[in-house]
């Protein structure tokens, strides 16, 4: 038993891992502002599916992993991810019992939670002049959930079959 | 939450924690090798699969423009030679010659509304904050942050690079803003009689300390002069590939200037530059 939790905690950090990859994979040239905020979807997922597993000193580390790796002000990732999975935390009982639609809808206000403290925190360091596409990784986003559920869900009942 | 605020505030009021940031790319680093992994597949597969016909080819016309500039060279030592002898007479400093080290670029995209590039060299090749980054066309932009293994570079069109330039013709100074577009650089402080026209070749100043004097920056574009304003909207295209290039060249330069020239020293300065070729 306990073996298999450590197994499923590993999945959890290689599927992190590689939603880290995916964050700074190169898109055709102005393809990548549509890049959408994969490590937090993920994070989401796992803190709705499995919260025994993903707290918020995870969704810390990951987030300075990611500051660290794109290079921004540290801990600006690292605060959003943290409220981000909180509210999940709090929230995951109700939520597994929505509609799909409804945890669309949910998700999105997530990504645009976490997107607007992100502009927060780069308004503080310098008045910004943003484009209106950053705020499309929300979007996007929010159409990449379903494939998330949909691959994170086969990854983990696949464990459960084993 | 509250650890993470506290890092915020205090990067945002100084770099101590800089240390950290390197520690913590140990884990991430490996991450932008992994994400640029096919790319380096597919360019060593083509490699392979290259026929004989084509590297000969190839190899000829690399060694036509070895030759080439092989020859402009000999003119260009005997030209640096001549304007130390000129500088010394003016009694002025001669900058002595920049070293150079080729990075490769990493296909990773960090942020997607910032122009900035990584690299595959950092502090392990002693690479440090504010070095310039040239290719073989002009100036790409300046080292932006430099980790253990990798650097982040930022472009001179990133909406918050400025680079100061002079026009190659007359000597003009000004500064040109990067606009967000890689194909674009903005000189938005020439009043709107000066000196300039469509084509002319802008170069670096050297003022500010940053980029060395003297390398190709952009090529002035073509513009209507508006009399009635007092700045005119000028633009200029980069020189370099900035979208195109995958080998960059970051660039040291000697900031003790030799003082007056005396015979050992030129024979030092040949034996620098010469290393350097």
């Amino acid at each position: 038993m306990q073996f298999n939790n450590y197994a499923g905690f590993f999945r959890i950090i290689i599927s992190l891992i590689l939603a880290m990859c995916l964050r700074i994979a190169p898109w055709p040239g102005d393809m990548a502002a549509f890049n959408p905020d994969w490590v937090l979807l993920f994070l989401i997922y796992w803190a709705l599916a499995q919260p025994e597993h993903v707290g918020i000193f995870h969704a810390w580390v990951f987030g300075i992993l990611v500051d660290v790796l794109t290079g921004r002000l540290l801990g600006q990732y690292a605060l959003a991810y943290s409220i981000i999975v909180y509210i999940c935390l709090k929230l995951h009982k109700r939520l597994r019992q929505f509609p799909f639609f409804q945890q669309g809808l949910f998700v999105f206000f997530c990504l645009l939670l976490s997107q607007l403290l992100l502009f927060f925190v780069k308004n503080l360091q310098s008045p910004a002049q943003l484009h209106a596409s950053f705020w499309l990784p929300v979007i996007t986003g929010t159409f990449c959930w379903p494939i998330v559920y949909g691959v994170l869900r086969f990854v983990r009942l696949s464990r459960r079959s084993n | 939450m509250i650890v993470s605020v506290a890092l915020l505030l205090s990067e945002h009021k100084s770099s101590k924690i800089d240390g950290l940031r390197s520690t913590l790319s140990f884990f991430v680093d490996p991450l932008k090798y992994l994400v640029d992994l096919p790319n380096v597949l597919v360019e060593r597969a083509s490699n392979l699969i290259n026929s004989y016909q084509v590297l000969r080819k190839e190899n000829e016309s690399l060694r036509e423009a070895y030759l080439i500039n092989q020859t402009k060279m000999l003119k260009f030592s005997a030209l640096e030679n001549e304007n130390i002898r000129l500088r010394a007479l003016l009694e002025n400093s001669f900058k002595l010659g920049e070293q150079v080290l080729v990075a490769e670029l990493l296909s990773v995209n960090i942020v997607p509304y910032e122009h900035i590039v990584v690299v595959n060299k950092g502090t392990r090749f002693g690479v440090h904050p504010q070095q310039p980054v040239l290719d073989s066309n002009g100036v790409v932009g300046q080292v932006f942050r430099a980790l253990p293994f990798t650097s982040e570079i930022m472009l001179i069109t990133d909406p918050n690079h400025a680079i100061p330039v002079q026009v190659n013709r007359n000597g003009l100074l000004t500064i040109a803003v990067g606009s967000g577009q890689l194909n674009r650089l903005l000189l938005p402080y020439l009043p709107s009689n000066a000196d300039i026209r469509p084509g002319d070749l802008l170069i670096t100043s050297g003022l500010g300390g940053t980029f060395p004097q003297g390398y190709p920056v952009a090529v002035v574009d073509e513009f209507t002069s508006e009399p009635s304003k007092a700045f005119s909207n000028i633009t200029a295209t980069p020189k370099a590939l900035l979208d195109r290039s995958r080998e960059l060249m970051i660039v040291w330069s000697k900031s003790i200037p030799v003082p007056l020239i005396s015979k050992p020293i030129i024979n030092e300065v040949e034996i620098k530059t010469r290393a350097i070729q």
